[in-house]
Order: C-alpha cells, then sequence, then structure tokens
C-alpha cells in the first residue's frame, strides 16, 4: 500500500477519534454548571454549620440580641432573618402591583409609539448596577424619609430617630429595583396570551378593561408567577443597594427602625470579622442560601405547571 | 328608569374608568421613576466628569481622585471572566442541544443551570472568597473575582447559545451530516457560524452583568485602583491577574460609604454610560439579524 493514497478507513479512524474526544469535552463542558452548584452547596454548608456547633443552633436563630463584639457576645440573628422576610415581602407588596399594571399598559393599554419608547427604558433600567439605586436611596429617599420620621415621631422620647436609614427606604429601594424585572416578565406573559382569546372576549361585549382583568391576566397566570418568584429571588439576595440604606441596626424589621437584612449583614460586616463573629456570618449566608434553594425549586415548579408558550 | 336600556346607549361602567386610570397611574409612576434615575445620575454626574477624572488613578500626593486604574480592573475582569465563561458556557449549549438525549441527565443540567442563575451575587461571593481565595490560595485578586463572576455568567451565555442552536434549521444539520461531514466538523463549519448572532448576544448580556457586578467582587476581587505596572516586556500585564483590583462599582460603593457622592455620581454615570452602550449594541444585533432570519 503506498504511504499516502486517500483512504477511508484510515481517516475514518482520525476522524473518530477526535469526534469521540469532542464529545467528552462537550460533556464535561455541560457538567461543570452541575459541578458549581454542588461544589457552591458543599462550600456553603462547610463554612455555615462551624458556628451552630460552636453557638448552638438555637441561640443563633431564635435569640434577638446581635452583638458579637459584646464581652459576652451574642449571635441571635432572629430579627435579620425577619427583616428579610418582612423586607421582602413588603417590597413584593409595592412593586409587583406597580410592575403588572405597567407590564399591562405596555402590552395592552399604551399608544403605539409610547410603548416604543418605554419599553427600551425599561430593557435598559434592568441593567443598571445595584450600587447605583442604593447612591439614589441614599441622596434623594433618606433625607425624605427622615422629614417624614419627624412628623411621625414628633415629640416621642423613645423613639430612636434613624436619619432616614431605616426599613421603609430600603423597602422602597427594593420595590424599585425588581420593577425591571416584574415588568419585563408579565409583559411577554401577557404577549403570548394567544390573540383569539382577546378577540373572543371582546366579540362576546366585554369592555377592554373585562377583556384585561378577567380574560388575559388570568391567562398569563403562570408568566406572572414566574415573574413574582424572580422578582422574590432579587429583593432577597439584594445586597449592595441596600446596605447603606436599611441603616444597619439589628432591630425589630417595623417600618421606622433601623434595620439589618441577611444580605447586609455579610456585606457590611465580612470585612473586618474574624473567628466566632466571621463562622456566623457564613451561617447568615448559609440561611440565605436555605431561602434561595427553596425559591427555586418553587420556580422550578410554577415553570413546569404552566403553560410552555407562556414560560 | 332615566336611561333606557338599548343598544344604543352605552352602559357608563365606573370601574373600568377606574381601572383605566389605575393602569395609566402605576404606569406613570414607574416611567417617572425610570427616567428621573437616569435624569438625576447623568445631571449629577456631568459635572465630575473630566479627563482627569478618566486618566488618572487616586493618588493624595497629586491631589488627584481618578478611576482609570478601575476602568482597567474591570477590563480586566471582563476580559478574564469571559475567557473562562465562553467555552464552558458554550460547550454545555452545544451538548445540550446536540449530543444529549432528553432524559434525566439533561434535566439536572438544565436545572443546574437554571438554580446557578437565581443565587444572589452575595453567595457567589461569599463561595468564591473561601473556594478559589482560601482553598486554592488565590487571595483577593483579579482572578479569584473572574472565577467567581464566570460561574455567575456561565447560564447566561449557555441559554442564549442554546436558544440560538435551536433557530438553526434542522436541514443544515442533515444537508452536512448528508454529505458526509462528521458531528463535530457539522457543529464547527455549519452550526457555530449560524448561531453566532446568538453566542455573541449571551457574551453581550454577560459583559453588562459583570459590569454592574459589586457584591461577588467585594470579596473576591478586592479594592486595588492602581494601573498595572507594566514592564518593557509587557510583564506587568499578567502579574496584574494575581494582585488585588476594584472594579468600577466596588470604587463606587467605596466612595459611598466615606460620603465622597461627587465622585460617586462621576462614576455612576460612566456606568450607565456602559450599560447604555451596552443595550443599544444587543439592540442592534438582535435587530439586525432577526431581519434575514430563514
Amino acid at each position: 500500500m503506498r504511504e499516502n493514497s486517500i483512504s477511508i478507513i484510515g481517516s475514518y479512524k482520525t476522524k473518530n477519534t477526535v469526534e469521540k474526544i469532542a464529545a467528552v469535552v462537550f460533556k464535561i463542558c455541560a457538567f461543570f454548571a452541575v459541578l458549581a452548584v454542588f461544589a457552591i452547596t458543599i462550600y456553603m454548608i462547610i463554612s455555615g454549620t462551624p458556628a451552630i456547633f460552636e453557638v448552638g443552633l438555637k441561640e443563633i436563630l431564635f435569640s434577638t440580641v446581635w452583638a458579637p463584639n459584646a464581652a459576652t457576645p451574642s449571635y441571635g440573628i432572629l430579627y435579620v432573618i425577619l427583616t428579610s422576610i418582612v423586607g421582602t415581602s413588603m417590597a413584593i407588596l409595592i412593586g409587583v402591583p406597580i410592575g403588572v399594571m405597567t407590564a399591562i399598559f405596555l402590552a395592552e393599554t399604551a399608544p403605539k409609539p409610547l410603548a416604543k419608547i418605554v419599553k427600551p427604558a425599561v430593557e435598559l433600567l434592568a441593567g443598571i448596577p445595584s450600587v447605583i439605586y442604593g447612591l439614589l436611596g441614599i441622596l434623594i429617599l433618606n433625607p425624605f424619609i427622615y422629614k417624614l420620621e419627624r412628623i411621625v415621631f414628633q415629640g416621642s422620647t423613645t423613639h430612636q430617630f434613624t436619619g432616614g436609614s431605616n426599613l421603609i427606604s430600603a423597602v422602597l429601594v427594593l420595590a424599585i429595583m425588581i420593577l425591571p424585572t416584574v415588568i419585563n416578565i408579565s409583559e411577554s406573559a401577557l404577549r403570548a396570551v394567544p390573540l383569539h382569546y382577546k378577540h373572543a372576549s371582546l366579540a362576546l361585549g366585554a369592555t377592554p378593561i373585562q377583556t384585561i382583568f378577567k380574560v388575559i391576566l388570568p391567562a398569563a397566570k403562570s408568566g406572572i408567577m414566574t415573574a413574582v418568584v424572580l422578582g422574590v429571588g432579587r429583593a432577597i439576595g439584594e445586597a449592595m443597594a441596600i446596605s447603606l440604606v436599611a441603616g444597619n441596626g439589628a432591630n425589630l424589621p417595623l417600618p421606622f427602625n433601623s434595620v439589618r437584612f441577611l444580605t447586609t449583614a455579610v456585606v457590611s460586616e465580612m470585612s473586618y470579622a474574624a473567628d466566632t463573629h466571621k463562622d456566623v456570618l457564613f451561617t447568615i449566608g448559609l440561611v440565605l442560601f436555605v431561602f434561595i434553594m427553596l425559591i427555586n425549586l418553587l420556580l422550578n415548579k410554577v415553570m413546569k405547571g404552566g403553560d410552555k408558550d407562556v414560560s | 328608569m332615566s336611561v333606557e336600556i338599548s343598544i344604543y346607549n352605552k352602559r357608563i361602567r365606573p370601574l373600568d374608568g377606574l381601572a383605566h386610570g389605575i393602569i395609566y397611574l402605576c404606569a406613570s409612576i414607574s416611567i417617572f421613576l425610570l427616567a428621573g434615575i437616569v435624569g438625576y445620575v447623568a445631571v449629577r454626574g456631568i459635572s465630575s466628569i473630566s479627563w482627569d477624572f478618566l486618566t488618572t488613578v487616586p493618588s493624595s500626593i497629586n491631589g488627584t481622585f481618578g478611576i482609570a486604574g478601575n476602568i482597567v480592573n474591570t477590563l480586566y475582569i471582563i476580559v478574564l471572566t469571559l475567557l473562562i465563561a465562553i467555552p464552558f458556557g458554550v460547550g454545555a449549549a452545544i451538548y445540550l442541544s446536540e449530543y444529549a438525549k432528553p432524559g434525566r441527565i439533561v434535566r439536572l443540567i438544565e436545572f443546574t443551570t437554571e438554580t446557578l442563575s437565581g443565587i444572589p451575587s452575595i453567595i457567589f461571593g461569599l463561595f468564591g472568597s473561601v473556594f478559589f481565595g482560601i482553598t486554592l490560595h488565590l487571595g483577593f485578586s483579579i482572578l479569584t473575582g473572574a472565577l467567581t463572576l464566570s460561574l455567575m455568567v456561565l447560564p447566561l451565555i449557555t441559554r442564549n447559545t442554546q436558544e440560538a442552536l435551536k433557530t438553526v434549521p434542522d436541514s443544515y444539520r442533515s444537508g452536512a451530516l448528508g454529505i458526509g461531514a462528521t458531528k463535530w466538523y457539522m457543529i464547527r463549519t455549519i452550526l457555530l457560524p449560524s448561531a453566532m448572532p446568538g453566542i455573541i448576544t449571551g457574551i453581550i448580556l454577560s459583559v453588562g452583568r459583570i459590569v454592574g457586578e459589586s457584591a461577588a467582587l467585594l470579596f473576591t476581587a478586592g479594592s486595588g485602583f492602581l494601573l498595572p505596572k507594566v514592564g518593557n516586556y509587557g510583564e506587568g500585564l499578567f502579574q496584574k491577574i494575581l494582585q488585588p483590583g476594584g472594579s468600577l462599582t466596588i470604587q463606587l460603593y467605596l466612595s459611598m460609604e466615606k460620603a465622597e457622592y461627587d465622585q460617586a455620581f462621576g462614576i455612576a454615570l460612566v456606568l450607565l454610560v456602559i450599560v447604555f452602550g451596552i443595550n443599544m449594541l444587543t439592540k442592534y444585533l438582535s435587530n439586525k439579524f432577526n431581519v434575514n432570519k430563514f
């Protein structure tokens, strides 16, 4: 056989190896995400549990006093957890209705030229770095809330004035931050509702408003649920925007109290914490991680339960 | 009855009017808020932007405050992150849409990708600082930050590539395979070029995410603000990767903590301009490629 003859058998062999290598390489790439999630889960558990043994699970989760630097340190994060839950739900209660209404406006009632300007603007806002929201929160929202605070607590001797850095400010910042997410996803859910639903409803004599609220909204339910769950995820995981706005005292989450979220506790103290204090911060991270995982599972359920074309 | 019920008289529905009012009110609240944010940052920031602001580093000796170092750090982080994330992200998408058969494994991979995109950046920051920083001994460095962020943008790239591969018609695949191309050859020469717009969109979105990220970088890339010291043969360029370097967002956060709001607004405006540019680019690309979409 000549050396340089073209053989379909020979080239088939090299091709075969290349093919096999390619297949394996792609498979490895694909498992990278799985690996990453497992690694993150394991590391969060490994770094979050030592404090539980040191301090005691009950001490951490159900004690309300956060004084890591005191002579007899106390690491209760009950108020911190409560703040995250209350703050997130308040932000959702404010942000979701406004967001969904805006989505209805964009998808249904807005004049076309106006929608064409507003929609790109909303998309742009989804990309704005969260620190910028925090900056504006400090400079615009805090002074305003402080004025409100002075009016509400006029003459009160027991209230600790926060200078505007309190739960309300943080909730408002969070509500504004989740707006773009809620608007974008709800709008595409509304647009995905088949047109003949709308036509049929209008033809039966329903007014446009009745059509929107009784036909289109229910049909887009699962997409809107997705928007809400993603909004919850964004709000509960946000750190930088609210770390300077919320005031950072570990207090009961009342509107005019200086409060500390799970995320802001980590951000504000991680840089100087040591030993047990640092371990507890990782436990806070673990608690946050558990919340996020629950939200993710919920999201997975919602997306699967909904219509495929909506999600 | 004062109003006769007739098809000629339109029944007045006060609730409809109210609902309309609410919709318009909410929409104007959102629009006002969003426009207000951009406008306020632009007005407050424009006065601190100057050539010096963009080209110097903070120095108490020269009395300057500039963000050149942070801009360079941000670029380093973007390039490194993409170098790590693109091969893995695109590879994963190719596996999912070309090789894998639907089943348990695909569901697992898709679920974890979904999960990864839902994990907040602060958790990535904690994980990155422990795993890359301490376990792998990379400390506070640009590399640690880039590795952390590449996990974060991986789902974005995977999902966009997957979507793009879905839009490539099956006839392309059968055509290529039919004339004797092997699968890898077909992917390399037919699929990837056809899916390029989608892949690029994913990359640009990732750049946007990287530019805006702060919580994940605070504990990983640290907060250095100096320009890399480049030697005659460019040797400093690579050492910079192992040194701490704060991105624009980190510097913004630090300025905010020190209550130096003018600097903060200057940086905020720079960030807004970048985000705006990225947005335009994505729009342009998706418009351009949607027109001749088969």
